[in-house]
């Protein structure tokens, strides 16, 4: 059951701010005129509106004294939001020993890293201090949230690329659904800094065309997508075995059905940065035989469809995995339209945008799909993917997300009936 | 600089890092800085290069090494601040 959210998402940071801005197909992506002066040929990110010192709020002053990684700073308030949204407070004084986390991200703080490679080559190591190791590990984020909130089960950092946040919200669920922990804060996060961006574009995988109108830039399923566009951010959940949650009397979000994750081994169509068809359908499929599900149940599909070639055989492996094709194609989103891509955090932040599909029956528009790719379109049909908000019952969603390292991972979300 | 006024200004550097504030309020040479102002014993190193700036000297390790109370620390900066003269 997922009982709590929390987001830090480019286009809105808090639950409401968010729903809002996705309910209403509000762009988060913005011109950053450093990337200009970089000679970077994509020059729009995804950037969230986030005060640094609003994390005053959740850490205590000696906490909050020294700490300067975003990323970490993304982590702390979703998952502090995610915990009190499901009731919880913070600084209660106990160890909750029923109670775990899986967060992860691509890449730790490479702000943090860059602050310490400028003082070592200077020669002035040791005025790093003793608050740098802990922001540069990969368990850092993890770290911070574990000890603010108590927790006290199995404490795990994941990591795969695209595929993270969807891996660790599945992984809480196994954790509880076999016993081991009762109740999993679970998320991811990104902070994309201009190393780790000119790293992608330099890989030319990023939209380029679009840096004068930064809203237009991410364009999944168009004719006219012409690659991705980075985001930083962070989603976190609170995942709940039913009778703890009954117990206490949590509201339910919604309900986790089952998942697959697995890897087309880089062999077949599969690469280190594409996904072996063969892997993806067997995930989807095996997410499904998981869940219990049919086909036919699925409502909406929440797809990783980051807007670049890989869209038309992302559509393909859905509608061969669910026999589903043409107008009898599952209705279909792409958060990315909006938020840009977020690498890890894409898959948290994204499945907080299936939550609130969910609980309030919509489903949030395709922006910038003005003129939808006509090779997709020839697999489903255009009233797939809808350019507007669609009011109507969602009841049972599969969200997916691919990354590289031929790494898949596919989540089955349903409305919780009591 | 008199002791008094160090003792004053490592007062600044210190609030950062410790919760207790009334301990520091009432500090004096003889208060110990992890056990009665309940310092994490990592953030002794970054007290120091705080410190450090604040008086524009440089503590060396083994100088740090003797710093446990206010008393001690005092007698450090008051020294390295000689030694600059």
């Amino acid at each position: 059951m997922v009982t709590g959210m929390g987001v830090v998402a480019p286009n809105g940071v808090g639950i409401p701010a968010f729903l809002n801005a996705i309910q209403n197909g509000v762009s988060g992506l913005k011109f950053m005129p450093l990337y200009e002066e970089l000679h970077f040929n994509c020059q729009v990110c995804g950037v969230p509106d986030f005060d640094f010192s609003h994390l005053k709020d959740y850490l205590s002053e000696v906490t909050f004294h020294g700490l300067k990684g975003s990323a970490i700073g993304y982590a702390i308030k979703a998952a502090a939001d995610a915990w009190i949204d499901a009731g919880n407070t913070l600084y209660d004084g106990k160890i909750h020993w029923e109670t775990g986390c899986v967060f992860g991200s691509s890449i730790a703080d490479p702000a943090a890293m860059k602050r310490v490679i400028a003082l070592v080559d200077a020669k002035q190591s040791r005025k790093l201090g003793s608050r740098v190791v802990e922001q540069l590990m990969n368990s850092g984020s993890t770290a911070y949230i574990t000890g603010l909130l108590g927790l006290g089960n199995r404490i795990i950092t994941n990591s795969s690329a695209c595929a993270t946040g969807s891996q660790g919200v599945l992984m809480g669920y196994e954790y509880i659904k076999h016993g081991m922990a009762k109740r999993m804060l679970v998320g991811s996060n990104e902070f994309v800094d201009n190393y780790i961006f000119g790293a992608f574009d330099a890989m030319r995988v990023l939209a380029r065309k679009f840096n004068q109108t930064p809203e237009k830039a991410s364009r999944p399923m168009s004719a006219t997508a012409c690659g991705f566009v980075p985001g930083s951010g962070s989603g976190a959940l609170v995942l709940e075995d039913l009778d703890y949650a009954l117990a206490r009397n949590a509201v339910i979000y919604a309900e986790i059905l089952g998942g697959a994750t697995n890897s087309g081994a880089q062999q077949g169509t599969g690469s280190m940065t594409s996904p072996n068809t063969e892997g993806v359908i067997q995930c989807i499929s095996d997410a499904l035989h998981n869940a219990g599900i049919e086909p036919k149940d699925i409502d909406l599909i929440s797809g990783h469809l980051t807007a670049t070639m890989a869209d038309k055989i992302e559509i393909e492996n859905w509608a061969a995995a669910l026999n589903r094709r043409g107008e009898d194609f599952p209705l279909t989103n792409s958060l990315k339209s909006m938020i840009g891509h977020c690498l890890s955090a894409a898959g948290s932040i994204e499945i907080v945008g299936v939550i609130l599909q969910i609980l309030h029956q919509f489903i949030h528009p395709n922006i910038n799909l003005e003129d939808p790719n006509p090779e997709i379109m020839a697999i489903a049909d255009a009233k797939s993917f809808p350019v507007k908000r669609v009011d109507k019952n969602v009841n049972i969603v599969a969200k997916a997300n691919f990354g590289f390292g031929d790494v898949n991972a596919c989540v089955i979300f349903s409305k919780y009936k009591r | 600089m008199s002791r008094q006024e160090i003792l004053e200004g490592l007062k600044t550097v210190l609030a950062p890092y410790t919760m207790d504030k009334e301990a520091l309020h009432s500090m004096n040479d003889e208060t110990e800085f992890i056990k009665d102002l309940k310092i994490n014993s990592a953030n002794l190193v970054d007290i120091i290069i705080d410190a450090e700036e604040r008086y524009d000297i440089e503590i060396d390790a083994d100088s740090a090494e003797k710093i446990h109370n206010a008393g001690d620390c005092i007698d450090v900066i008051l020294e390295k601040m000689k030694e600059k003269i």
